[in-house]
């Protein structure tokens, strides 16, 4: 991974600015949760809310600002948001689609899925579609929910027992 | 009865057996740390002694009686009876296999690495690894980052120690460098791609056991087998950091910590670190240099010293003032004293940054020693930028604010701590006695006898909880720390007697900062004004017909440069050790006489704690440069004063006397009518010739170029504007909005060719819009 070379835009960034109040207060709900010397617990959640918002991506002036706003280094937010593959760190489609291939979803032909959304939509896994509606995530692991496979997540909602049909119906209805 | 056991060990110490060997360590430590103790080697990567455990590099794995697996050393807590062993098959073959592991992603870069040498991988892996690698895929690769002029990055070398990145948050407080990604494509660095800004940042190259950071002025410059290292002492602040110099050939190619424990632990500062690139500025003098006509020419040292008596000779002694560098040597500050009573002149001085003279203070030593304010558990830190003026004093306080300390500042503006502040007063030079004296008052609250100066000035003011607090909280094991912008402010004396009050009545420690590396000791030898003598403003004020600069750089060696060149310029005669023949000198010399810096001669340094340093020369100083202590001894012999007739260093050294001086217990007139004053502080990377000349140092961030810092409401005012310009007197500058300057300031860093003739700190300035 090169260094990004933001360092001149993020510097400054007010988090007031840059986090609308839903995200603060879905903020402010998660620090709730934890003792106040421990903010650094609700990292992943606040970082969760951040993406949200900006519509399923982290820009590194959301990654500082939640940092900022939580009153944390901000090396600690990019360590996070660089960890988690649940985290976007470059500029994708708003609709979040991952297909579990692992074992349980792979024996039940999770494979023949993924070609079938990739012939579908035109793009590989790891890419969005050219309008932005659909990212389909690059590789998705066991979810656990094994005994619904094949399965996929689409914006953290899990859809289980797939076929090709159903996985019309969903994307299609993605808007 | 039954019979009690007998306990053969004190209760907090355990016996553990590593490799046979019977060793008795404190409960709770670590395995490599008992073995570290009786000088068993266990190979390491990730562990520091000074930093958090990490366990992740699992070269220290050996082997323990009834632990089925082997354990790493570094984070496996000794218990009674633990039998270890570091060179069993187990234990070998744990480190071999996890060697061979390292290796994988490690480039056979070595013969092109600066770190080839002095590499802890390379030497683990000759002991503990095997000659060949099993492994037949693609070796990865990992993007550099420009971490600044100070540190080179080879990222593909890294393992993933987390060493550097543990220290920026550790021991620099910055935060700066993180693990990113994860599994194998976990890469070090910064993620947005910065500048390490922290003033300890070349640590990171120290703790590094690889070539992924290395020092980035000595790149590619010697292999470490061809360098003699020196030990020598850092020279720019009064803590005296021990530190070996590399030299080759008499020339420093970089300087590494030299570990003591009571002084710098095993760290140095960038300052101290990287300075040596100031020793070999393009305008270093290397042949004594006269003025004839006002046309500079070299000439030998018999014609120079000639000269230079002529000109002693010239003036009267009461019409002669020596002005010295707070940074020369015992040694030298001993002769310069001999040949101004030889000379008939009182007028000697090494404080030329202080403004303030009313109560004549001189450097002490601290009442506490430098390993103490670690274990303080409250601070009070009055007129100190501490980070920029010693850095690994900072260090130490920031470790006590680690567990649990308060630290209280009042200051001139909202310095940059790498700790929380427990309370922070603001406040404009002209104003900040006044909120220093609401913090008195809350002490008087106590009870505590008040000196009957400051009881008038006490008179009416109303102090808020928020210091009563603050008092309170100094009221155990606390330190009291008057720094460089309360010492060199123009209440100086103000600031030292209320701060001193303070801590009496809370029973804490008080600790001037000294304003150079051996301000202590050229005050304990005599470089100060006799009786009748006049102190260091005052010899610019009442401008003298001769001047000896030792060391002095003008303008920017003084508080007040326009007046010092004033002063210089009107002299009849100006005589100058210096190493630097700056345009500035140039003009105001009438000799120069080119002497060797700190590491280039014999020298000793007095720091912080009163201890005497000596160190010997380390580097050769260039041309026909001499050591100070010879060109003194040599003009004094000319001038046939008394005192200069040893023959050698130890005859020097044996006549070195401690000459005492007195304070005044006086206080300066209050300042009345200013509304806005200039605060003016010495930069970081600038508070000396030699500094002032380091490439990469004033090329990092931290040493900001020249601007007026004034805040938004200030600005909005007076119609300026960020990245716009201002006047200020005949001088425009760049103006930069900053939060940290309090209302009624403008914070114009000193030491800058743009800024070094402008009015003093404290004085009252106008800005309007250019």
């Amino acid at each position: 991974m090169k260094a990004t070379g933001h360092f001149e835009q993020v510097k400054d960034v007010d988090p007031l600015v840059v986090l609308n109040d839903h995200t603060r207060a879905h903020i402010d709900h998660w620090v709730s949760k934890f003792p106040p010397d421990r903010k650094r617990s609700a990292l992943i959640q606040s970082l969760m809310g951040a993406q949200e918002q900006n519509q399923g991506y982290l820009t590194d002036e959301l990654i500082t600002a939640v940092a900022k706003y939580l009153d944390l280094p901000a090396i600690w937010a990019y360590e996070v948001a660089s960890f988690y593959s649940m985290f976007e760190t470059s500029p994708v489609g708003r609709n979040n689609v991952a297909i579990c291939t692992n074992i349980s979803c792979w024996l039940n032909g999770a494979e023949g899925l993924v070609r079938h959304c990739e012939k579908k939509l035109g793009i590989k896994t790891g890419e969005s579609t050219a309008d932005g509606r659909i990212y389909l995530k690059q590789e998705e692991e066991c979810l656990a929910a094994c005994a619904g496979a094949p399965m996929m997540v689409v914006n953290g909602h899990y859809h289980e027992k797939l076929t090709t049909e159903s996985v019309d119906a969903i994307l299609d209805g993605l808007k | 009865m039954s019979a009690q056991p007998v306990a053969n060990a004190a209760p907090d110490l355990v016996n553990i057996e590593i490799d046979g060997v019977p060793v008795q360590v404190a409960k709770g430590s670590m395995i490599i740390q008992a073995a570290d103790a009786v000088g068993i080697p266990i190979p390491r990567f990730c562990y520091h002694r000074k930093l958090a455990i990490a366990a992740n590099c699992r070269m220290c794995l050996v082997e323990i009686e009834k632990m089925p697996k082997p354990a790493p050393a570094c984070a496996t807590p000794v218990g009674e009876g633990m039998k270890v062993f570091t060179r069993s098959d187990k234990a070998l073959k744990s480190q071999r296999n996890v060697m061979e592991f390292l290796l994988i992603n490690h480039p056979l870069d070595c013969p092109i690495c600066d770190q080839g040498g002095e590499c802890e991988l390379q030497d683990v892996s000759l002991g503990y690894g095997r000659s060949v690698s099993r492994f037949n895929e693609r070796k990865r690769t990992v993007a550099d980052e420009n971490l600044g002029p100070l540190i080179a990055t080879e990222m593909t070398r890294c393992i993933q120690c987390t060493r550097c990145v543990r220290f920026t948050s550790e021991i620099a407080g910055t935060y700066e460098l993180g693990g990113m990604s994860r599994g194998e494509n976990l890469e070090i660095g910064t993620y947005i791609g910065k500048t390490i800004e922290s003033e300890l940042s070349g640590n990171i190259i120290d703790v590094c056991p690889v070539g992924a950071l290395t020092n980035k002025p000595f790149q590619f410059q010697a292999r470490a087998w061809e360098l003699i290292a020196r030990p020598s002492i850092g020279y720019h602040d009064a803590l005296g950091s021990n530190l070996w110099m590399h030299t080759r050939r008499g020339e420093v190619l970089r300087n590494v910590p030299r570990d003591n424990e009571t002084i710098n632990e095993c760290w140095l500062s960038d300052r101290d670190r990287y300075s040596h690139q100031g020793l070999y500025a393009a305008d270093r003098v290397k042949s004594p240099m006269v003025k004839r006509n006002g046309q500079w020419s070299a000439t030998t040292w018999d014609d120079a010293l000639s000269v230079a008596r002529e000109s002693l000779k010239s003036v009267p002694g009461s019409d002669l003032g020596v002005l010295v560098h707070g940074a020369t040597s015992n040694e030298e500050g001993e002769l310069l004293v001999r040949l101004a009573r030889g000379l008939g002149s009182a007028h000697v001085d090494h404080r030329l940054r202080q403004l303030d003279f009313a109560d004549n203070a001189f450097a002490k030593p601290f009442a506490s020693s430098i390993a103490s304010f670690e274990k303080v558990k409250a601070a009070l830190l009055v007129g100190s930028d501490l980070r920029q003026e010693v850095p690994l004093l900072n260090h130490r306080i920031r470790q006590a604010v680690k567990k649990g300390a308060k630290v209280y500042a009042v200051n001139p503006a909202h310095f940059n701590f790498n700790y929380p502040l427990a309370g922070e007063s603001v406040a404009a030079p002209h104003v900040l006695v006044n909120e220093l004296l609401l913090l008195a008052k809350a002490a008087s609250e106590g009870g505590a006898h008040v000196p009957e100066a400051l009881a008038t000035a006490l008179n009416g003011v109303e102090t808020t909880d928020a210091h009563r607090d603050a008092f309170k909280a100094l009221s155990d094991e606390a330190v009291v720390i008057l720094g460089h912008a309360a010492a060199t402010h123009p209440e100086a004396s103000w600031l030292r007697a209320i701060a001193r009050f303070i801590a009496q009545a809370a029973g804490a420690a008080f600790n001037e900062i000294p304003l150079a590396a051996n301000a202590i000791g050229l005050s304990t030898v005599g470089v100060l004004p006799t009786a009748g003598g006049l102190d260091a403003r005052a010899m610019l004020v009442q401008p003298r017909k001769g001047y000896v600069l030792y060391n002095v750089e003008p303008p920017h060696d003084f508080a007040d440069g326009a007046l010092a060149l004033q002063a210089m310029h009107s002299a009849q005669t100006v005589v100058a050790f210096a190493a630097y023949a700056s345009d500035a000198l140039k003009d105001s010399a009438d000799v120069i006489l080119p002497i060797g810096l700190t590491p280039e001669i014999d020298a000793s340094l007095v720091n912080v704690e009163g201890n005497t340093q000596t160190m010997p020369a380390g580097a050769k100083a260039p041309g026909d440069t001499r050591p100070g202590w010879k060109v003194l001894r040599a003009l004094g012999g000319l001038l046939g004063l008394p005192g200069f007739e040893f023959d050698d260093l130890a005859g020097l050294r044996d006549g070195l006397t401690e000459r005492a001086s007195e304070v005044r217990h006086q206080l300066a007139p209050r300042a009345s009518g200013v509304t806005f004053s200039r605060l003016a502080t010495t930069p970081i990377y600038r508070v000396d010739a030699v500094l002032r000349r380091a490439g990469a140092l004033n090329a990092h961030p931290l040493n900001r170029p020249a601007a007026i810092r004034i805040n938004a409401d200030e600005a909005g005012k007076l119609g300026l504007v960020d990245g716009g310009n201002a006047r200020i007197g005949d001088a425009v500058l760049p103006v930069a909005i900053d939060a940290a300057v309090p209302a009624g300031a403008a914070w114009i860093e000193a030491a800058h060719s743009e800024t070094a003739m402008l009015p003093p700190y404290g004085a009252a300035i106008t800005l309007s819009k250019a």
